[in-house]
């Protein structure tokens, strides 16, 4: 008998959303057109366009003459940061933001100051006003609530206290359950995030900020429409029930939450417990070395995440857990969708206990 | 004072191997180890902080860590 799967890893990209789907196979025979042609199939696209723009803007928070379409999340933050960058020489060329930023939020301006956090990944309000506050700073940027371990960010406090700095807010893991927090000079996100297909991201320049395209002319088009319109589709469909589904998995997260360190030794859950986002919880697992543990728990069903460096490409461990202070290695992170029942999530408890041990008994590390 | 040289290793072996030696020291005793993968700047104070043990000092891949549990 095979295995049953369940993903467990929508914070890296959530499954597309059925309506999605079906959104998208529709597109591809109404809204492939270039909109900014004069003909009828033309003149279809960019009705499409401009009903899915005002959906999107609604939903998130801005106005439709605001948003702007990118080819992903990345491109997004790359574009919002180099934007502000480039349209605010005269005031400096250094930026400011959290030590738990996307690193594409972190590497995009060469000279950035990364402000700490604290043990849940929450900013030091302090240390984040002293650094907007700086001489030669031409923006900021916060996440709305952070990727990997949940925790939210207090967004609105922190671009009071920036003043005529703009501030960017990387909304993309909070986007699929609310309109964005307040404050925001720049927005970001990407419909991975809600079940939309990837290669979608969401750039919003409030009205009067000054931002300026970091791309030569013409700038590079729009994302595909017909993704467009599928990331429309699934954002009204998942916010219709975000309510109902931001408490049930909330529940689930608070299950694991709860159960994970009473089930194995030697685990630190991190995160905010509370102020947090309803889908993501993390924990690291002493001694443990990530790519085995994922591997146990692939082979007995489940995808999920990791933050210990031995799962990433770059060898380097998770710069939001180092930011953290906590530890790094034998770390696993689930992030769950509408599509993850109950039983997944308990079927999850029960295994997990014995792929750490596993691990554990290979290495040796029993009663260390 | 011992000193464990886990240069070259990979996360989490200089911490499993740093767990092994502190059982090994009185209590107030210092062990010495040497950590160049990068994730040991994190995981050995978080190890630390995890075990009631103090971090001495840590620099340049070097830490020194007193037994006080």
């Amino acid at each position: 008998m095979s295995v049953p799967r369940a993903y467990l890893d929508a914070a890296t990209a959530a499954p597309l959303h059925p309506a999605a789907r079906a959104a998208l196979l529709t597109a591809h025979d109404e809204g492939w057109a270039d909109p900014d042609r004069l003909y009828t199939e033309a003149r279809r696209a960019r009705l499409l366009l401009d009903a899915a723009r005002a959906s999107v803007a609604s939903a998130i928070g801005c106005r439709p003459d605001e948003l702007r379409f990118v080819g992903s999340s990345t491109a997004a933050r790359q574009d919002g940061m180099l934007g502000l960058l480039a349209a605010r020489s005269a005031a400096g060329s250094t930026a400011v933001a959290s030590a738990v930023e996307h690193s594409a939020i972190l590497q995009a301006v060469p000279q950035t100051v990364r402000t700490p956090v604290d043990r849940v990944g929450r900013v030091d309000p302090e240390g984040w006003g002293a650094a907007v506050t700086a001489d030669g700073v031409a923006l900021a940027a916060l996440q709305a609530a952070n990727h990997e371990v949940g925790t939210t960010q207090p967004v609105t406090a922190a671009a009071d206290a920036c003043g005529e700095v703009p501030l960017l807010v990387d909304a993309t893991a909070w986007l699929p359950w609310r309109p964005a927090p307040a404050g925001w000079s720049v927005l970001v996100g990407g419909a991975e995030a809600w079940g939309g297909p990837p290669g979608v991201g969401l750039l919003a320049v409030r009205k009067g900020v000054r931002w300026r395209s970091p791309h030569p002319e013409p700038t590079p088009p729009e994302a595909s429409l017909p993704a467009v319109l599928a990331a429309a589709t699934a954002l009204e469909a998942v916010r219709a029930t975000a309510d109902e589904e931001a408490s049930r998995l909330s529940a689930l997260v608070d299950l694991v939450r709860e159960q994970v360190p009473l089930r194995i030794p030697d685990v630190e859950v991190v995160g905010d417990p509370v102020e947090r986002l309803p889908h993501v919880v993390t924990f690291s697992c002493l001694y443990v070395d990530g790519e085995p543990l994922l591997s146990a728990l692939d082979a007995a069903g489940f995808a999920v995440g990791s933050g210990s460096a031995c799962t990433s490409s770059a060898l380097e461990p998770s710069h939001v857990l180092a930011a953290m202070g906590v530890l790094t290695h034998g770390n696993i992170r689930l992030s769950l969708h509408p599509g993850v029942t109950e039983a997944d999530v308990r079927r999850f408890l029960e295994v997990l206990p014995e792929a750490v041990a596993g691990v554990r008994r290979s290495a040796g590390v029993e009663g260390l | 004072m011992t000193v464990l040289d886990e240069r070259g290793r990979r996360c989490p072996l200089p911490v499993i191997a740093l767990a092994r030696a502190i059982k090994d020291v009185a209590v107030g005793g210092e062990v010495t180890l040497l950590a160049d993968d990068p994730a040991a700047a994190h995981d050995v104070p978080a190890w630390c902080r995890m075990r009631g043990q103090h971090l001495v000092t840590a620099e340049d891949g070097r830490f020194v860590v007193r037994r006080v549990l």
